[in-house]
């Protein structure tokens, strides 16, 4: 569980049904079990106005569950990039009324998140949810390259191979964590690479 | 004094009669520079000096905020109000030197949103005339609301039309012309906020609706301002100045604390802000409450009052001022 260190450190809460018309859920992975576990508490019909895209990853694991709710649709991506075209046409065709629920890695609240600001709704506005991984997306603020799940502390920029701290410091606008180079004085310095974000 | 307060020396410019019941009233600064910026949705809290007695009453500002020669108010004449109205109708006229506060908004427009949807009612539409001219200006996408009780009060909507064409749409209750509002709601391009002003039925009903909709309380923005209602008079106790003061059935407690030389911060005047809150120490009573600022949780605790707007009746009253 995401602990609160700096302001900017994005913490979730539970998914929990909102008043609405229609519901968008985002989801990979042990996402799927935040959506599962709160259709206990959703009013019967539901689910006839919502639609479940679920990113199963290579274990394909949790789709019968989710079909199991009988969402209007179901739509499953094989990656977030791959979805992002998608994702950005149902907002942009979509009405007040439409309440987003994102569930799973940071990474893909993060970056779901980041489609949803631009199609103009708040970030308090959407219902999230982290289950599974605690790896990280991560910005190198020296190259701006973009690490994806990142677990280790400090970390190696994939880009520019810089060693990086991998600060709390998040930024929303990017859906990334910051990291900054940790031996800038002394390139020899190699502090021990430690697990960190399992 | 108080937070944000600072006050502008003006003279009235203009007074011009608008319908039945509205006038207008422009406001220059008396050493003929330009006023400060302000941004739509923005109010000034009116000082009237009316012989021994100075009532404070805010009022949004109309004008176009990319214009700062001047400042208009638009003030809807209340019969049966503590008077406030009154006296501007009767004793404001062209060259009377008057002071206002520095401009305050406590209903901006949030730039963020991809649409603006406005609505209107009655008086509620001042603040609308500020917020269209500034989204006009910059390209702004909006729509525009406006319930009348009939065409003669329209006020400005002869205004809005020209302006605007059909981004603003009337519907006069007395030819039975409503708002389909779930539709209205409904229909909406994703990212669109809502702003409401009007009679507290409307914020209300509006609130509820979009609440009822799935519109997030964020894209939600509403004013209010509840004129202090006139009541029975009653005694309180302000414990940390030590005084025991009379609130007069035309004054409201901010002003009767005022009177008595104590100075609790204010803003809005109108229950919307939150300045004025106070802590009550204890009482053997009644509360009247007013206002849009405190939680109805501690609407019923009794631990807090708004003395803007808010009455009491009862034995005793002790306020932590």
């Amino acid at each position: 569980m995401a602990a609160k260190t700096i302001i900017s450190r994005p913490i979730y809460g539970t998914l929990s049904p909102q008043p609405g018309k229609h519901h968008l859920f985002i989801a990979d992975a042990e996402g799927a079990l935040a959506i599962t576990d709160m259709a206990g508490k959703a009013p019967p019909g539901f689910f006839d106005g919502a639609e479940i895209v679920f990113i199963p990853g290579r274990e394909g694991k949790h789709i019968a569950a989710l079909e199991a709710l009988k969402p209007a649709q179901l739509h499953l991506p094989p990656s977030f990039a791959s979805l992002v075209p998608r994702l950005r046409q149902t907002l942009t065709n979509a009405h007040m009324g439409l309440r987003i629920y994102l569930a799973g890695t940071e990474g893909l609240i993060g970056q779901a998140m980041q489609v949803a600001l631009e199609a103009g709704i708040d970030h308090t506005s959407m219902q999230t949810e982290h289950r599974g991984s605690l790896a990280r997306r991560m910005q190198c603020v020296h190259c701006k390259g973009i690490t994806e799940n990142v677990t280790t502390q400090p970390a190696l920029c994939s880009h520019c191979g810089l060693l990086l701290l991998v600060r709390d410091h998040y930024s929303r606008r990017l859906a990334a964590f910051q990291g900054v180079c940790i031996n800038a004085e002394d390139r020899s310095e190699n502090p021990p690479m430690e697990e960190a974000f399992p | 004094m108080s937070t944000g307060t600072t006050k502008l020396d003006v003279v009235v410019s203009d007074v011009v009669p608008v319908n039945d019941l509205v006038t207008r009233f422009h406001f220059r600064r008396r050493d003929g520079e330009l006023l400060p910026t302000f941004s739509g949705g923005a109010h000034v809290v009116v000082e009237m000096r009316d012989g021994d007695r100075t009532r404070l009453n805010p009022y949004s500002l109309m004008g176009s905020p990319l214009d700062t020669r001047e400042y208009t108010i638009s003030v809807r004449r209340d019969d049966v109000g503590r008077g406030g109205s009154l006296f501007m109708h009767r004793q404001v006229k062209p060259g009377l030197e008057m002071v206002i506060s520095y401009p305050v908004n406590l209903f901006s427009l949030d730039l963020r949103a991809k649409k603006h949807l406005m609505l209107a009612g009655g008086i509620g539409i001042t603040p609308f005339m500020a917020q269209t001219s500034q989204l006009a200006g910059a390209g702004g996408n909006f729509e525009l609301h406006y319930t009348c009780r009939t065409a003669s009060l329209g006020t400005y909507a002869d205004v809005l039309q020209q302006r605007y064409g059909n981004r603003v749409k009337l519907y006069h209750d007395d030819r039975d012309e409503r708002i389909d509002l779930d539709r209205l709601l409904s229909s909406q391009p994703l990212g669109t906020h809502l702003y409401v002003c009007g009679p507290a039925g409307m914020i209300n009903w509006v609130r509820d609706r979009a609440a009822a909709l799935g519109w997030p309380s964020e894209t939600v923005h509403f004013e209010h301002f509840a004129a202090p209602q006139p009541g029975a008079p009653f005694d309180v106790t302000l414990a940390v100045s030590g005084k025991t003061i009379g609130v007069g059935s035309q004054q409201s407690l901010l002003e009767a604390i005022e009177a008595a030389g104590v100075d609790p911060p204010y803003l809005c005047r109108g229950g919307v802000c939150g300045q004025c809150e106070t802590n009550v120490i204890s009482y053997d009573g009644k509360f009247i409450h007013s206002d849009h600022w405190l939680s109805e949780e501690d609407h019923r605790s009794g631990c807090k009052i708004m003395p803007c707007v808010s009455r009491f009746e009862g034995k005793s009253l002790v306020l932590e001022r």
